[in-house]
């Protein structure tokens, strides 16, 4: 534990791309070395990349392909994982929505985070009215749960993948503006912010410059702890029918659809479960080893 | 006295959230782009049968107004109708909180005292073996979604070992009572996904409290480690624990609605997954509204309960 902190503190602070990679590498041995779960984390996330990447090229069938002759098998030799009840392939449905998934949870995380930065910093160094309104808009959204205030944003839009990304982005961005507003709150204070404001920088200067490098770490435990959520909440979704429509090979939809075959082929929602379970706990063990290594262990984070 | 001004004052704030979330589930439901009626007839439809059921669904007013009607009628009780169901929208969504909170209930009952019990458990036990099961079993339970956990339970529990019914389709003339057994399962997938987030926050609040002075200078003036747990930490341990547990009523909501969908329970999350899926927009906002009092309503108890139990916070 003690080791790992040394190592994530010894992380020289700079600026460029050559910097970034130093720094991630740094954080990556600092997380991963000293932890067997990190880097079974790690190792069950790469597989879930990997397949993202090459699975529909490894896929041995199409997603949407029809073998009405073989519907509702049992894993055999010629369909590993067993089929539907249109025949379709259930090993190459999983392997195809993989990508999806992942791109899914990646994009809505980042894009909630950032929008939570941005409001977070906006606040803490505006202060004042600024800070007043965004607080009150962000209670507002907090007032609604996750799940709920998820499906009302997806009400009118429509279930689409896109839209899905955007309504989880706006369920992070106040939760994630708390966050970053309490580290931001701090640091407006120290004095090299001061000595910024003394040499007559503009607030956007600050804020990106001089505020958000240093509010680095707990901003990256922020998108591990988002990133496992968001891939709960994207095949939550899903599985209610309000994200991918059939016949997208959605782990969620799959599990929803295989709900009335239950009984007769449980293999159906085996493979999709294990999946989406995979990827969340391995999104999780990092996400932990990460938090301890950078010291912030706070658990009880609010859903 | 000041009790009842501390009282009154956090009520009132909780009107005014209120009235935020109002505006915000109105606007999102109806200002964000895409048309209801569209919705609902289909891109086939003709502009006259549009325009005719904007004006039944009063969709042709401005949207500061039908907030408006929205509000009062919802102030004054009268609900609307539901467009899927064509019945009164306030006996609809009230009979289904009242099935979605037997199911809340019970999972709270069943799951706060044994998280609790986990939780010190696995503090005291702190990185020995079972305070390393725990974890990973919990690690491994908060990562399932409650999607998952229930059918793996319909799966083991209803169809390999049929112990349990796997549905929950409750028939509406026998009473809850004898649907016991068909609660069973929504009601486990619920304790499992509370559990492990409720362990792991007592986890950590009772691993806090374990290292601060106060319990040290017990243990070193010869008390016994049980009486030291009993009488000392856990008493502080528990006051985050009523936090977490208004914390967990935002999982448990989202959970309920995921849970009602695989059992087929006839409670408010799956009224309001199907009436998002058929634009009822009536049911959606009422729905909703409902769902939010009742989470800061939940919050609400967790404050007064915990000012209740803190001596140094003052009214």
């Amino acid at each position: 534990m003690s080791r790992s902190v040394d190592a994530a503190a010894e992380i020289a602070p700079g600026r460029g791309a050559l910097a970034a990679i130093r720094r991630g590498a740094g954080l990556a041995r600092a997380v991963l070395a000293p932890s067997p779960p990190a880097m079974a984390g790690a190792a069950l996330l790469a597989i879930h990349v990997g397949l993202a990447v090459f699975g529909p090229a490894l896929a041995p069938y199409q997603y949407a392909q029809f073998n009405i002759l073989h519907t509702l098998e049992a894993p055999s030799r010629e369909f590993l994982a067993g089929t539907d009840q249109y025949g379709r392939d259930q090993l190459s449905r999983v392997m195809w929505g993989a990508r999806s998934t992942l791109l899914l949870a990646t994009a809505s995380t980042l894009l909630g985070v950032s929008l939570g930065v941005l409001v977070g910093m906006l606040g803490a160094f505006y202060r004042g009215l600024v800070d007043e309104i965004l607080m009150r808009v962000v209670d507002a959204l907090m007032a609604l749960p996750a799940l709920l205030l998820a499906m009302l944003l997806l009400t009118t839009v429509g279930a689409n993948p896109v839209y899905v990304a955007l309504g989880i982005a706006v369920v992070f961005m106040p939760r994630s503006a708390r966050v970053v507003r309490g580290v931001a709150l701090s640091l407006a204070v120290s004095e090299f912010i001061d000595a910024a404001r003394a040499r007559g920088e503009g607030g956007l200067y600050i804020i990106f410059c001089e505020m958000l490098p240093n509010a680095w770490a707990p901003i990256i435990v922020e998108v591990t702890i988002r990133f496992a959520y968001a891939i709960l909440l994207a095949t939550s979704l899903g599985f209610l029918g309000l994200g991918a429509q059939p016949p997208a090979p959605d782990w969620g939809l799959m599990i929803n659809e295989a709900l009335p075959f239950l009984a007769q082929a449980p293999w159906l929602a085996i493979l999709p479960a294990a999946a989406i379970s995979t990827a969340v706990v391995g999104a999780n063990l990092l996400g932990d080893a990460l938090r301890e290594a950078l010291a912030l262990g706070r658990v009880g984070e609010a859903p | 006295m000041r009790v009842v001004a501390f009282v009154g004052r956090r009520l009132l704030l909780v009107a005014l959230v209120m009235a935020i979330v109002s505006v915000l589930i109105f606007g999102v439901v109806q200002i964000l782009p895409g048309d209801v009626a569209v919705m609902i007839l289909g891109t086939s439809a003709t502009p006259e049968d549009l325009a005719a059921l904007r004006v039944k669904l009063g969709l042709d007013r401005p949207a500061p107004l039908r907030y408006l009607d929205w509000i009062g009628g919802t102030v004054r009780g009268d609900w609307g109708t539901s467009l899927l169901y064509q019945v009164p929208v306030r006996p609809l969504v009230l009979e289904r909180l009242g099935k979605s909170a037997v199911l809340a209930i019970l999972a709270l009952a069943v799951a706060v005292p044994l998280a609790i019990g986990l939780g010190v458990v696995s503090a005291l036990r702190r990185n020995r073996f079972l305070d390393q099961a725990v974890g990973l079993v919990t690690l491994v339970a908060v990562s399932l979604p409650e999607f998952i956990s229930g059918t793996v339970l319909i799966l083991v529990l209803a169809f390999r070992f049929p112990i349990f019914p796997p549905s929950s389709l409750i028939d509406p003339r026998v009473s809850l009572w004898s649907a016991a057994p068909s609660l069973v399962l929504p009601t486990l997938t619920l304790v499992l996904a509370l559990l492990a987030h409720m362990t792991r926050m007592t986890r950590a609040s009772m691993i806090e409290v374990l290292e601060k002075p106060y319990i040290r200078a017990a243990r070193l003036k010869g008390l016994r480690l049980r009486l030291v747990i009993l009488r000392h930490a856990l008493r502080n341990a528990l006051l985050p624990t009523v936090g977490i547990v208004a914390i967990n009523v935002g999982f448990l909501i989202g959970g309920i609605v995921v849970v009602e969908s695989v059992f087929a329970y006839p409670g408010l999350g799956r009224l309001m997954v199907d009436a998002v899926n058929h634009r009822d927009v009536p049911v959606i906002q009422m729905a909703a509204l409902l769902i939010a009092v009742t989470y800061a309503l939940a919050n609400l108890a967790a404050d007064l309960f915990y000012a209740y139990l803190d001596p140094r916070i003052r009214y």
